[in-house]
């Protein structure tokens, strides 16, 4: 695999240059004009906001599904006359899912498209690969989804000046599902059974303990498993022997599935709750529906939450695109209205102003929430819970932070 | 009672266990091969059995008759293309050939289908508990438990009582001797082959039935595991892989119900490497010097 894809690198490399080689024995003499054209210029009449996506690759989902929220976006904004009266135009490239490209595509958008703002990639991975070229370019870069706290932080403590982000943070999940544990379900005792082989989860379970701890709560039994473990009945014996109350199972849908499954079937029917790496519709095929009953997950929205507003945009995101819009599309469709919001308050294009700009947002109502930025760039918004009813994703409640 | 909880634990991983470790030990057993391609061939009996259920609506038993049947189909194929070349070359060529195969299945798999898991639809065995003092225990392991059994004693019975048995047998011996008494070596190495893989086929379906996901990866780790149930019995033994299986189950469920659960997986290696230097022969095994 390796080597074809070596090969086909190569290969693209050698046409790429062949083709320039020819562009050049070509035209000689009078294509300057036709350079002036992408270079633009100080006062254009478009705003160009590039996107640095996951359009093919392992988690395409993701990319393709906040680009068609974000190209909703930017439909609605042009019909209502753009930012300012000028237009907006989305220029999408795909990162395939790899960080070198990533970094390429963030490259591309800032040097040769001249992109005002960038909408960043889905995946943190994806985010970091392109965050030195943002901050080197002084443009903007807004990730929908990338979660990882060290997206916006260094880890020694030092801002990415330039890049922002639309959904919450990791940590911030455990602590949601921590206060929803004791204030809506009134448990006291607790357990928590996280998946050991991802920082995701980790993270959450740290952040979840804290909490629960502040709230006045008790972990009573802390147990691990890996990504890939198919049996954890012996692990779950374990739990269920401490009598928890509730039990917080941050992971991801593949492992969760079978956890959900073999917990029920050792008879352990208290609330289990997780976060939005359970949202996939194979959780429901893995655990079965009767067993993800009295479960629940946060997640960025839901499309059945009852607020105006989102019926308004499910039901506009339905008439162009024919379904559900999910978390990612509703993500994408923020981050331009996010965008939005701080070039007019910038009231320039200049990236410097509206880096300021995205970093004083304030209490900007949006479809996933209404949020605030804070000093370490990260957004302070409300997080929604879901329920699983006979194989379903509810609407629960919505938890401000 | 948990420690009754933990036993039925542990004997429900442990005859998935045994239950692949059979049809390693029995290929072992025959032409000293250690098959690294089974765990593979348990991963396809998996995907098989699912689209039997899934696509021709198939019921269980037919399901696991229909893997079955295609594991051994493949497993001759593996063997005629990869192995039979190799029968007088050192045995590492052999080893190393295997392991080629075990990739081969498992990114051929990824490469058709991508490596996104399925999950076995829900009732294709009964979803009941009973209680045993206030142990719950599931009918599918009472189920696996007997399937395991079965098959077993079937295999004893035909390695031991049958004519394809005896010449398997021979063959082990000394298949240069056993040509010489007219014994088709190549038609009796392709039925154990054949044999082997039907069990990895029956155990790919039985444990998408017990255990739900399935993935092309998923023959990996239950395959290592098996191989250590199969070395820890004495590989080359049919009860040795039967028990042997059960003992790694009931201490990788013993080492996470002490609260060491992320240990699980190291304690199985460690039986292997104690065995290894303490017995290599295994349990069941016969402690038979090389011929030089």
């Amino acid at each position: 695999m390796e080597e074809t894809k070596k090969l086909k690198k190569f290969a693209s490399l050698f046409l790429a240059s062949s083709l320039v080689m020819g562009a050049l024995a070509g035209c000689g003499g009078n294509n300057e004009s036709k350079d002036s054209g992408s270079s633009g210029g100080g006062d254009k009449d478009v705003i160009k906001i590039g996107a640095n996506l996951e359009l093919t690759g392992n988690v395409a989902s993701y990319g393709s599904s906040i680009k068609q929220g974000a190209e909703l976006a930017v439909e609605e904004i042009n019909k209502n006359g753009g930012i300012d009266g000028k237009k907006v135009e989305l220029v999408a490239v795909d990162n395939k899912s790899e960080n070198s490209e990533s970094s390429a595509a963030a490259l591309r958008l800032a040097t040769q498209e001249k992109v005002d703002v960038m909408i960043g990639p889905a995946t943190s991975g994806n985010v970091l690969a392109a965050v030195q070229i943002a901050n080197q370019n002084k443009i903007p870069m807004v990730t929908a989804s990338g979660t990882a706290p060290n997206v916006t932080e260094n880890e020694n403590g030092s801002i990415n000046e330039y890049v922002f982000r639309t959904c919450f943070i990791d940590p911030f999940q455990g602590v949601i599902a921590a206060n929803f544990a004791t204030e809506e379900l009134g448990v006291k005792n607790v357990a928590i059974f996280a998946d050991n082989s991802s920082d995701y989860a980790k993270g959450l379970a740290s952040a979840f303990k804290e909490q629960i701890e502040k709230n006045g709560g008790k972990v009573v039994a802390e147990e691990a498993y890996v990504a890939k473990d198919t049996d954890f009945k012996s692990t779950l014996t374990n739990i269920k022997k401490t009598n928890p109350e509730f039990i917080f199972i941050p992971g991801y849908y593949e492992e969760v599935g079978l956890i959900v499954k073999q917990a029920r079937e050792l008879g352990i029917d208290v609330p289990l709750m997780g976060a939005d790496g359970w949202d996939s519709p194979k959780l429901v095929e893995l655990a079965g529906a009767e067993s993800l009953n009295n479960t629940f997950i946060t997640n960025h929205y839901s499309s059945e939450d009852p607020d105006e507003k989102i019926q308004d945009f499910v039901k506009a995101f339905n008439d162009k695109y024919g379904e559900k819009p999910n978390a990612f599309h509703a993500l994408g469709y923020d981050t331009v209205y996010f965008i939005k919001d701080a070039i007019e308050r910038a009231g320039s294009l200049d990236g410097e102003k509206i880096k300021d700009a995205l970093a004083a947002t304030k209490d900007i109502s949006l479809i996933t929430g209404t949020f605030s930025v804070d000093e370490k760039h990260n957004a302070v918004k409300s997080a929604t819970i879901l329920e699983y009813k006979d194989g379903k994703q509810t609407f629960r409640t919505k938890i401000e932070p | 009672m948990d420690w009754l909880q933990q036993l039925f634990n542990g004997i429900s991983l442990g005859s998935i266990y045994a239950l692949i470790a059979l049809g390693y030990t029995m290929v072992y057993g025959i032409i000293k091969l250690i098959n690294f391609a089974h765990g593979d061939v348990f991963m396809l009996g998996a995907f098989v059995g699912f689209f039997a259920i899934t696509r021709w609506e198939m019921g269980f038993i037919p399901a696991l008759i229909t893997a079955m049947i295609v594991c051994a189909i493949i497993g001759v194929i593996i063997e005629r293309v990869a192995y039979k070349r190799l029968r007088n070359a050192t045995r590492i060529a052999a080893l190393t050939t295997a392991i080629g195969v075990s990739f081969l299945i498992e990114y051929t798999m990824i490469f058709f289908r991508g490596a996104t898991p399925e999950a076995y639809p829900k009732n294709v065995l009964p979803e009941k508990t009973i209680e045993i003092l206030g142990a719950k225990l599931d009918y599918k392991i009472i189920f696996i438990l007997i399937v395991t059994v079965i098959l077993m004693v079937l295999l004893q019975f035909i390695v031991h009582k049958t004519k394809i048995g005896k010449a398997m047998r021979a063959v082990s011996y000394d298949a240069d001797a056993a040509k010489l008494m007219g014994i088709n070596v190549d038609n009796t190495i392709s039925a154990t082959f054949a044999i082997g893989s039907a069990l990895a086929g029956a155990a790919g379906v039985i444990f998408g039935a017990y255990y739900t996901r399935i993935d092309p990866l998923m023959g990996v780790l239950p395959g290592l595991k098996a191989f250590i149930a199969a070395v820890l019995g004495g590989i080359g033994s049919i009860p040795g892989a039967m028990v042997g299986g059960f003992i790694l189950g009931i201490v990788e469920t013993i080492v996470s119900a002490v609260g060491y659960s992320l240990w699980r997986d190291a304690a199985a290696f460690i039986i292997l490497i104690l065995i290894l230097l303490l017995k290599p022969a295994g349990l069941f095994g016969k402690n038979i010097r090389e011929k030089v």
